[in-house]
């Protein structure tokens, strides 16, 4: 599949904004300015921009708790998020959500989910909802290793492939529910093997390679769009960092240096520059401006969030109810 | 508006059926709810189709189809999440779960993720599902087919709670939790299905967070809910036979609760009787004692009493379960012991 320069150098501008995104935010934690938890999705930024690459602004995603990434690819505005994740009314969930429940409406985002394996059944229903409407929108569905043994992920599979939903499943496998290793905690190495299990076609792709994982979320789509049903796509990748901001030594009490030193070389940005520079797609200047056009976002982003006020104390008992 | 006598269970259908057919985005889903109906390999109607397990969506799938009128594999946590997907992009669904007791498997989805998306997207999503369920002892289908639960549900902000007691309220609350925008659980009482009652043929709909005084009185309150109204009136006759006149609010709702409709009552009466079959801890029964020795205490002449289930399972030996149940005769007696 040959991409077009423009799409290749969005492409590569998302994935640095996730990157520097999340980068910002360890700088923020580690200053005390934002509150909670936040898991970082740094080393996994081609998964969710290959795959929100061949989405269209009314196609439906479900997130996870490490959900910035997610959020960012499907079009998420870095202000909004920001103020959010400072607990500001100008967030995008008015300061209720926080990290973890980044949620538009607007563009298709159900939401980032604070419970492994909550999202698929939503997904799941965002589906059936499309297809009862008459519509062509597609949900993609992310989920974590981890998730892959919820029984959410056995019945939201089940039920899709059953009812030909246009739902793609998504799963990060980055090796690691919070500490235990995909070796600790199911006996399998290829997560797409239990695809067959539904009668849907199951991929295995290098979670790094941003073009592997968009090509197979490409073909996911067009089949969910055209009401051949669900696909599981798998894509290995790594959390570069801890489980969370929290997480002791940013994961090394129980990953090794060397794996993690691994897994820092096969550095999806770096894949993807390489072969930008190679193919003669861009140069290393014009790569450069896009990374100073993303880090003045984020510093727009950090800025509006701090002039932001707080939710006003009677706030707490709005939107519970409609 | 004609009005005729029907069933509690062709109440909820009927609800369903019109909601139905006033709103294209209204679907159905759960276990059994087509069950059997319109397969090709079926002969005719069909008219043995199932429609769930207890008959209440009996011949809603011949008439709006398979596509919209769904059985679900047993996947409580795949079918409860797909409401919630469902309603949060343009649907109206109805997933019918089949028994209170069975929430257990798929309750991350109702109080994770229907009950707390709006509050956590600061609004910015709305849930309009319901979910129906049937609640109640006296079946003999022993601890995991008998319990009310609905408190647990009437604890959680976001959702809103419904228990109907009579045909008429089951089919105007039914319409209201539809045509509602946030979700709602909505109990059916499975001793209720066969008892009858006036039902306009239209469609029309009884407000949530309203109690109805199902009978007035003067000496003492009975505050009550689903089967346990039928109980509550059945004491009253009796009470009236011995002079005691009593009044029965049916709170209908449980969340959004009808305050003023009980302190009313208790202001007038100076009486406090609640009648709950579920079980008595952290409950609506708590709940109502709660509100009325907080804003009405002054007004009390005797302590307010609870009539509850016991804190225990369902029992499955009949003689077990009867005493499980609170009876009318308990009533009667809490009642007279309150007028000295």
């Amino acid at each position: 599949m040959k991409l077009k320069k423009e799409k290749l150098l969005e492409l590569y501008a998302t994935m640095q904004t996730i990157r520097q995104f999340e980068s910002r935010i360890v700088d923020l934690y580690a200053k005390g300015e934002i509150p909670g938890l936040a898991h970082l999705y740094v080393g996994e930024e081609a998964v969710a921009t290959g795959v929100c690459a061949a989405l269209k602004d009314d196609d439906y995603i479900t997130s996870t708790h490490r959900g910035h990434g997610h959020v960012i690819a499907k079009g998420a505005q870095l202000g909004p998020m920001m103020a959010e994740l400072f607990g500001r009314r100008t967030g995008y969930c008015k300061g209720k959500g926080g990290s973890m429940h980044i949620a538009d409406m607007n563009i298709g985002i159900l939401g980032a989910n604070g419970i492994a394996g909550g999202g698929l059944p939503i997904a799941v229903g965002a589906g059936w909802s499309a297809k009862w409407r008459g519509s062509d929108q597609v949900t993609a569905a992310f989920f974590g290793d981890g998730s892959s043994n919820n029984g959410t992920f056995h019945e939201s599979l089940n039920l899709a492939s059953l009812k030909k939903l246009p739902v793609i499943f998504v799963c990060e496998n980055n090796l690691y529910g919070i500490s235990v290793s995909q070796a600790r905690h199911q006996p399998i190495l290829d997560i797409a093997s239990r695809a067959a299990g539904y009668n849907m076609p199951g991929v295995t792709v290098d979670g790094n390679d941003v073009l592997e994982v968009h090509q197979a979320a490409v073909k996911a789509v067009k089949r969910a769009r055209v009401g051949e049903g669900p696909t599981l796509i798998e894509c290995k990748t790594y959390r570069w960092r801890g489980h969370h901001g929290g997480d002791p030594n940013q994961g090394a009490r129980y990953r090794t240096k060397d794996e993690i030193e691994v897994w820092i070389a096969k550095c999806p940005i770096h894949r993807l520059t390489a072969k930008l520079i190679k193919d003669k797609v861009a140069t290393k200047n014009k790569l450069k401006t896009i990374d100073k056009e993303v880090l003045q976002k984020i510093d727009a982003a950090v800025e509006f969030a701090k002039v932001s006020e707080f939710p006003a104390a009677d706030e707490i008992y709005e939107d519970v109810y409609v | 508006m004609a009005a005729r006598t029907i069933t509690f269970r062709e109440a909820i259908n009927e609800a369903m059926r019109l909601e139905m057919r006033r709103d294209p985005t209204v679907i159905l889903f759960g276990e059994d709810v087509a069950g059997g109906a319109t397969l090709p390999h079926m002969e005719g109607e069909n008219k043995e189709a199932w429609g769930g397990v207890l008959a209440v969506s009996t011949g809603l799938a011949p008439e709006f189809g398979r596509n919209r009128v769904l059985d679900t594999p047993i996947s409580e946590s795949a079918f409860i999440g797909a409401a919630v997907g469902a309603a949060s992009t343009g649907l109206r669904p109805i997933a019918e779960l089949m028994f209170v007791d069975f929430f257990g498997v798929c309750f991350d989805q109702i109080f994770n993720q229907g009950a707390k998306l709006r509050y956590m997207f600061g609004g910015k999503a709305q849930v309009p599902m319901v979910v129906r369920s049937m609640i109640g002892a006296g079946f003999r289908a022993a601890a995991q087919h008998s319990e009310c639960l609905y408190s647990i549900f009437t604890h959680i902000p976001g959702l809103k709670t419904v228990v109907p007691s009579t045909p008429y309220d089951a089919k105007g609350l039914l319409s209201s939790a539809i045509r509602d925008n946030d979700p709602v659980m909505f109990f059916e009482h499975k001793l209720l299905y066969d008892t009858q009652g006036e039902v306009p043929e239209d469609n029309y709909t009884v407000p949530l967070g309203v109690a109805d005084l199902k009978r007035e009185g003067s000496d003492a309150t009975i505050v009550t809910v689903g089967r346990m109204v039928h109980f509550s009136l059945q004491a009253a006759e009796k009470l009236a036979e011995n002079g005691v006149n009593v009044e029965v609010v049916d709170l209908r709702s449980l969340s959004p609760m009808d305050g003023d409709a009980i302190l009313n009552s208790v202001k007038k009466t100076h009486r406090l009787v609640v009648v709950d079959e579920d079980n008595p801890r952290c409950s609506v029964a708590t709940d109502v004692v709660a509100l009325v020795a907080d804003q009405a205490f002054d007004y009390l002449d005797a302590p307010c009493k609870m009539i509850t289930a016991p804190h225990t399972p369902v029992p499955f030996s009949p003689g077990l379960e009867d005493a499980y149940i609170p009876s009318v005769e308990t009533i009667v007696s809490t009642v007279k012991s309150l007028m000295g």
